[in-house]
This record gives C-alpha cells, sequence and structure tokens, in this order.
C-alpha cells in the first residue's frame, strides 16, 4: 500500500509537523509500506493525481492542516485519507465552539471566554480584562482560539501580566480564549478508531516544573511523563470515557488526542482537542501506545489500513 | 518529581548527565517558526545567507574537476592540522588588502572563522570569566560564548562603531569589581548586526585602551571587503600584532560551503590554537582548502568580490528605499558595506513579541533579542540584505510595514510594556534564507 504523509505547511506548527511527518514515515517503512513525504505546496494537487491510489495522511498542525482546509481538498480529489472530514474539522478547530458541543453531553471543561482584538479596543482593554478577572479570578490561561503545540500560551498568575499575555497570543492570531486556569493532575488521552469503534490509548499523565509550553514540550528533561497516569482505576476510567465522548460526540475519525485536567474532585475538564495530534519524538500520542504495551507502527499501519477501508 | 512508587519518564535518559552548559541549549519557540523561511512563500529577511547565485558555477565545477584529478591524492587525504601552506600564504595576500602584514607561519585555517571563534574561547576561557563585547554582537559568537560558561558585558555602539570612552570605562569598572576580562570580541566592518563599521579614528584609541587594561582584542572580519564605496579600513590587526587575534573568512568573499577560515594570532596563541584545532577536528578539510586555492589561483576572486559589492549594494538601496518608503516610523542606520541593517521599531514595539505576527504575514526577519546575552534588543529586529532579490526585499519590507501597523494597532490596545524573556536559541539554523 502507498503512503502520502502531508507534513510542513506553513503555519507557525511548521516544524513540528515536518518532525512527525519523519516519524511516522519511518515506523511505516519499518511495516513494509511504501511511504512518501510531501509539503502542501504547488506540486500536491499533481502529486495526488499520480498517486490516486495512495492513502494519504496530512500530520500539518495548525491553520489549514487542522481547520478543515485540508481536509476540503482531499474530498475535492476524492482522495481517501486519514483523520477527521473536513466538516467536523471546522468544528473541532475552533475551541469554543467544540466546547460548546461536547458540554451538551456533560463534558466538564473551565470556564472561559473567547474574544477578538477588536473587541478589546472597541469596548477598552483595561475594563475587558477587568471583567475578566473578576468573573473567573486568577489564575488564568490566555491562548490563541486557534492553534497548537502551545505557541501563544501564557499560564498568568498576577493580573498585570495579562496585557502582555493578550499581546503574545494576539501576535498569533487575531482572536483569544482565556480560561480558567484549573489545578489539578494534567491527562492526555489519545484516541484510536472512529464512532463506537473508537478505543481510548493509556492515558498520559503530565508532570511539568511550570506551565507545560513550548519549551516543555519539546526540549526533554522538564517534564516527567507517567504513561499509564498514576489514577484511580475509576479515575481511569472517567478519563477513558471523557475522551471517547469528546471524539465520538465531533465526529472525529481515526485518531485525536484529548488533553484534560482531572480537577480536585476528581472530574476531568477538557482543555483541548486535537484532530491531527504531533508525533514526534516526544509527543503523547506515541507514548500513549508504547506505555500502553503496543507496538507504535503497529497502531499507524492499523489507521491508515482503517483509512484506505 | 517523582513517584515514590512509580518512576515516569523524561524523554531524555541521558538528562541529568549532561554539563550544566548544555542546560541553555534548548529549541524555542521562535527558532520553531523560522522553519517556514525557507518556503517561497516567505520573504525572508532573517538569515545571513550570501548570494552565491552570482558565482561562475560552470567555472568551479570544471576546477573542482581538475582538482580531483591532478591533485586528487592530496585532496582527499588528511592534512597539517595548522592548514593548508599553500593557502596560508594565499590568505596572507587577502589580507594584504586591509594592511595587515602577516607571515604563512602566522595563519591557522579552520573550518570556517566560526570554529576560530570557538577555539578562541576554548584556550582563554574559564566559566564566568568575563568576554567584552558590542551592543549588540553577532550572534553566533555569543552561543560560543555561552557554550563555555563565560560573561558576556556588552559595550555601546554609536554610528562610528564601539564608543572608546564607554570601553574604557566599562573596562576600568570591571577591574575595580575584581573580574577577569579575557577579551574584546569586536566585528569593526560592517557590523553583524548592527551595520556601523568603527571609524578610522577609534581603531588605535581601541587598540590603546585595550593594551593599557591588558585585554586581548578578537576582531571577527567576515566583511571587509564587502565596502560599497570606499576602500577597506586598516585592520587592528595591523596595529598590534602582539594584541590582536584576527580572523578571516572565504564564506561572504566566495562561498560558505566550503567552511574555510582562519586565525591570525600571536605566535604562543597559534601554537596552543593548532593543538586545540587539532584536538577537535584534527584538520581542516584539504577538499575545500584546495579548492579554495585553485580558485584564489585561477579565477578572477578580486573581480568577483566587485560584483558581490555591485549585487548587495543594490539590496541594500532596495530595502533602505522601501524602508523610507512603508516604514518611516522606524529608524535605521544606512550600511555602507556588508549585509544588515539595524531596525529601531517604534516606540512600544517588542521584535520578538511580534514575530509570529510576521510569519503569518509570510516575512522573517531576527528579533534584536538574539544579539544580546542580556535579554535586551527587543526594541530593534535585524534585517539582511544579502540573499532576496531587490523586488522580494521591497515586497518583504512592505508586508513588515503591515505587521508593525498590527502590532502597534495590540500593544496600544493592551499598553502593555516588555519584559525579557529566557537564554533560549532565538535564531535561525545557517542554512535558512
Amino acid at each position: 500500500m502507498d503512503v502520502m504523509i502531508l507534513a510542513g505547511g506553513l503555519s507557525h506548527e511548521r516544524d513540528v509537523s515536518v518532525r512527525s511527518g519523519r516519524r511516522v514515515a519511518e515506523e511505516l517503512r519499518d511495516r513494509g509500506l511504501k511511504v512518501s513525504i510531501h509539503d502542501v505546496d504547488t506540486s500536491l494537487i499533481p502529486a495526488l493525481r499520480e498517486k490516486a491510489d495512495a492513502v494519504v495522511w496530512p500530520l500539518l498542525h495548525g491553520a489549514s492542516g487542522e481547520d478543515g482546509s485540508l481536509q476540503a481538498l482531499l474530498e475535492l480529489t476524492g482522495t481517501r485519507y486519514v483523520g477527521t472530514r473536513s466538516k467536523e474539522a471546522r468544528v473541532a478547530w475552533v475551541k469554543s465552539v467544540a466546547k460548546a458541543v461536547y458540554g451538551r453531553d456533560g463534558v466538564a471543561t473551565p470556564d472561559y471566554v473567547t474574544l477578538p482584538q477588536s473587541l478589546f479596543r472597541e469596548v477598552g482593554a483595561e475594563q475587558v480584562l477587568d471583567a475578566i478577572v473578576a468573573r473567573f479570578g486568577l489564575p488564568l490561561v490566555v491562548k490563541p482560539a486557534r492553534g497548537g503545540s502551545a505557541l501563544g500560551v501564557t499560564l498568568v498568575k498576577e493580573r498585570e501580566e495579562l496585557a502582555r499575555a493578550m499581546v503574545h497570543c494576539f501576535a498569533y492570531g487575531d482572536t483569544a480564549m482565556i480560561e480558567s486556569a484549573i489545578d489539578g493532575t494534567e491527562v492526555a488521552v489519545s484516541v484510536i478508531g472512529t464512532g463506537e469503534d473508537a478505543v481510548a490509548l493509556a492515558p498520559v499523565e503530565i508532570v511539568c516544573d511550570g506551565p507545560y509550553d513550548y519549551d516543555a514540550r519539546y526540549n526533554p528533561g522538564r517534564v516527567e511523563y507517567f504513561t499509564p497516569a498514576r489514577l484511580s482505576a475509576e479515575g481511569t476510567r472517567a478519563v477513558a470515557e471523557a475522551a471517547l465522548t469528546v471524539h465520538r460526540r465531533l465526529g472525529l475519525r481515526d485518531l485525536s488526542r484529548i488533553d484534560m485536567i482531572v480537577d480536585a474532585d476528581g472530574v476531568p475538564q477538557v482543555l483541548d482537542v486535537n484532530i491531527a495530534p504531533g508525533l514526534t519524538e516526544t509527543s503523547l500520542l506515541p507514548q500513549a501506545a508504547v506505555g500502553g504495551g503496543e507496538d507504535l507502527g503497529a497502531v499507524y499501519e492499523r489507521i491508515v489500513r482503517a483509512a484506505a477501508a | 518529581m517523582s513517584s515514590p512508587d512509580r518512576p515516569g519518564t523524561r524523554l531524555d535518559p541521558w538528562f541529568d548527565s549532561y554539563a550544566a552548559r548544555a542546560h541553555a541549549m534548548r529549541a524555542s519557540e521562535i527558532r520553531a517558526l523560522f522553519s517556514v523561511a525557507n518556503r517561497p512563500e516567505v520573504v525572508s529577511l532573517a538569515g545571513g545567507m550570501p548570494y552565491i547565485g552570482g558565482l561562475p558555477l560552470e567555472e568551479l565545477a570544471e576546477m573542482t574537476k581538475r582538482l580531483v584529478m591532478e591533485q586528487g591524492e592530496v585532496a582527499l587525504q588528511y592534512g597539517s592540522g595548522q592548514g593548508d601552506e599553500g593557502l596560508r600564504e594565499q590568505i596572507t595576500q587577502v589580507m594584504a588588502l586591509e594592511g595587515i602584514s602577516a607571515h604563512p607561519d602566522d595563519v591557522v585555517v579552520t573550518t570556517g572563522s566560526q570554529q576560530a571563534l570557538d577555539l578562541v574561547t576554548k584556550i582563554f576561557i574559564d566559566p564566568g570569566d568575563v568576554i567584552v563585547a558590542e551592543a549588540p554582537s553577532y550572534v553566533g559568537a555569543l552561543g560560543v560564548f555561552r557554550a563555555h560558561e563565560a560573561d558576556v558585558v556588552h559595550v555601546p555602539m554609536d554610528a562610528e562603531g564601539l564608543v572608546p570612552s564607554e570601553l574604557d570605562s566599562t573596562l576600568t569598572r570591571l577591574k575595580a569589581e575584581g573580574r577577569r576580562v579575557k577579551f574584546l570580541y569586536t566585528v569593526p566592518n560592517f557590523h553583524n548586526p548592527g551595520g556601523v563599521t568603527l571609524s578610522l579614528e577609534r581603531r588605535p584609541q581601541v587598540v590603546e585602551i585595550c593594551q593599557r587594561h591588558g585585554v586581548l582584542i578578537l576582531e571577527d572580519n567576515p566583511y571587509g571587503l564587502l565596502g560599497f564605496d570606499s576602500d577597506p579600513l586598516p585592520a587592528m590587526r595591523s596595529m598590534s600584532e602582539e594584541g590582536v587575534i584576527y580572523l578571516g573568512s572565504f564564506s561572504k568573499t566566495f562561498a560558505p560551503g566550503y567552511r574555510v577560515g582562519w586565525a591570525v594570532a600571536p605566535h604562543a596563541v597559534r601554537e596552543k590554537l593548532v593543538l586545540a584545532s587539532e584536538a577537535a577536528i584534527l584538520c581542516p578539510s584539504n577538499a575545500s582548502q584546495l579548492a579554495i586555492r585553485t580558485y584564489l589561483d585561477h579565477a578572477d576572486w578580486q573581480g568577483q568580490i566587485k560584483k558581490f559589492r555591485e549585487q548587495y549594494r543594490e539590496r541594500r538601496d532596495a530595502m533602505i528605499g522601501a524602508l523610507e518608503e512603508h516604514i518611516p516610523s522606524a529608524s535605521w542606520n544606512v550600511p555602507e558595506g556588508g549585509f544588515y541593517v539595524w531596525v529601531k521599531l517604534p516606540e512600544g514595539l517588542d521584535s520578538k513579541s511580534m514575530l509570529p505576527r510576521a510569519i503569518t504575514a509570510r516575512v522573517a526577519y531576527v528579533a534584536g533579542t538574539a544579539f544580546y546575552m542580556d535579554g535586551s534588543g527587543s526594541t530593534h529586529m535585524r534585517l539582511s540584505y544579502c540573499y532576496p532579490t531587490p523586488e522580494r526585499i521591497r515586497e518583504g519590507v512592505r508586508r513588515l510595514a503591515g505587521v508593525v501597523d498590527a502590532e502597534l494597532e495590540a500593544v496600544s490596545i493592551f499598553g502593555q510594556e516588555y519584559r525579557p524573556g529566557g537564554g533560549t536559541v532565538d535564531f535561525p539554523s545557517p542554512d535558512l534564507a
């Protein structure tokens, strides 16, 4: 079977995407599959035509890779591909919309507000920020409403840090999500499969000596990972159930990663949904597979074969 | 942070084994952003890659072929740790253009002048020793100094380069504080990133001040022959043979792919440099050295440098013209040679924080923070005009103007104040345009 991995792109997460692409290609080649890696540029459509039978695995992070655009293009060209379809991707991509959808099924998520830069200009930033702090208290997490890899994310502990965090966030996109910071156990649950056949991999617990930011994610050492997470049997069931509910409710396909914090009451609070989770050396989905006793190449092959079916 | 019952993993079993100096070597969010810079959609004003498209490639291919056919058994063999004697002879002729009189025995050939920087730092710096350097300073040098755990103290520059009175007072202060200053690191010509040149008048002053304080000068001169209008100024090495280690390079005047640079040092220093170089690399590449020898022997290398100057001058003009047209609220120097314009952003902007916005707008630059060891520099950015065509430069600056406007708006909304960040690598890798 021919597999064409799409990696790179023009988003802020190009670097992560390229690394994910190389790792997945290596694993699939070890399984005997014929794999090529392709960037998303003007040569893409001719390449898709040339390899019409190939299964495409879009490993692009950030806009166009995760917002449903690339998926729409693959649907236009009649390409078989791994992952969530364009319509569902569009919903999952906008954090506030996704939260509203899975919130209906009782999945908990921290209090948040999503606001564009223009609103701060129109009604006065100080007053809006004061209102946010009055409503949610501190600490807060400020992050771009779209995007991943913790780019543009700041954990704000003091009121006076908020303005800078907002400017940092708006450098990555025109809409910010400001969320209550939850204290608890940080856990990532990767899901493989689609619909009722979807299964949750072992939860990965993240213990970081500060915010789980870009530096912590991509420089091994600052984070200690526990796979499976050090949760009770009940806690483990709860995080798996939350992840599967989100995955199914949002109509995600083949693979996803749901990030959450288990709060002091043992409730999983979902923070983020990733339809193209990172698959680099330090990423969480590969850790979940290996930590759960699975062969990573076999997991990837299963994903590809499911998409080809 | 480990659990008493079950250990986790930190994904790097050797994390506790690294030397303390390795902990500062970290991938950064900013460095990751540069990964889009080589895509054709992005106008990169970030990297310092020379425009080697201007080289006579067919002629070089022929020379390379002849080299392997006629001298292959030497070119592909190990060579001398100090470097090929014939090339060292030619290097003395190149340096004569900047007033340096040196014997081939004084020259140590290195793998780019970057290796010479590393060797000099290695043989002089103990952890905590002080290196005095211009503010701002070449990021590649700061990386070496950081790796050797030096403490870098910056000295201001103005339009005429390093300010002698500031150098004098800094050295006096450091001495009073009981600090050990090992050398002054300076790029006197068409400074990277500052673009300025140390004036003729100041050169002997800097030499005298360092001599008086017992401080060695490390004169790094990759751009000296790339002046647009005037003849090269005499190197400080021509004013003091004992007090100056001079670094030169073929990377900007010919091609960086060969990785050939050199150091000229006082006798005793040179001996140590050779031993340190042999310990690091055994010998510089013979193939590269002989290729450069052949080029210097058979090609019109001085004519090629003239061509480079004309090309870079045209690009400099394009950049300055575009800045005047599109970002008049910023200020900058007009370099008379070299590769870089050092731009001061409008009040309140932070070049590091603005970079993601620039990448979204498909234009890249290097934030000023990369050129300081102390976290300052956020008010500036470095723009390179060496690699993109004049049309692309104009387009890049036009995009940058939109980025500056948008960031100004964000800052005006929130009225935020900049606070410097940590010591990660905020610079593109050398293969990025």
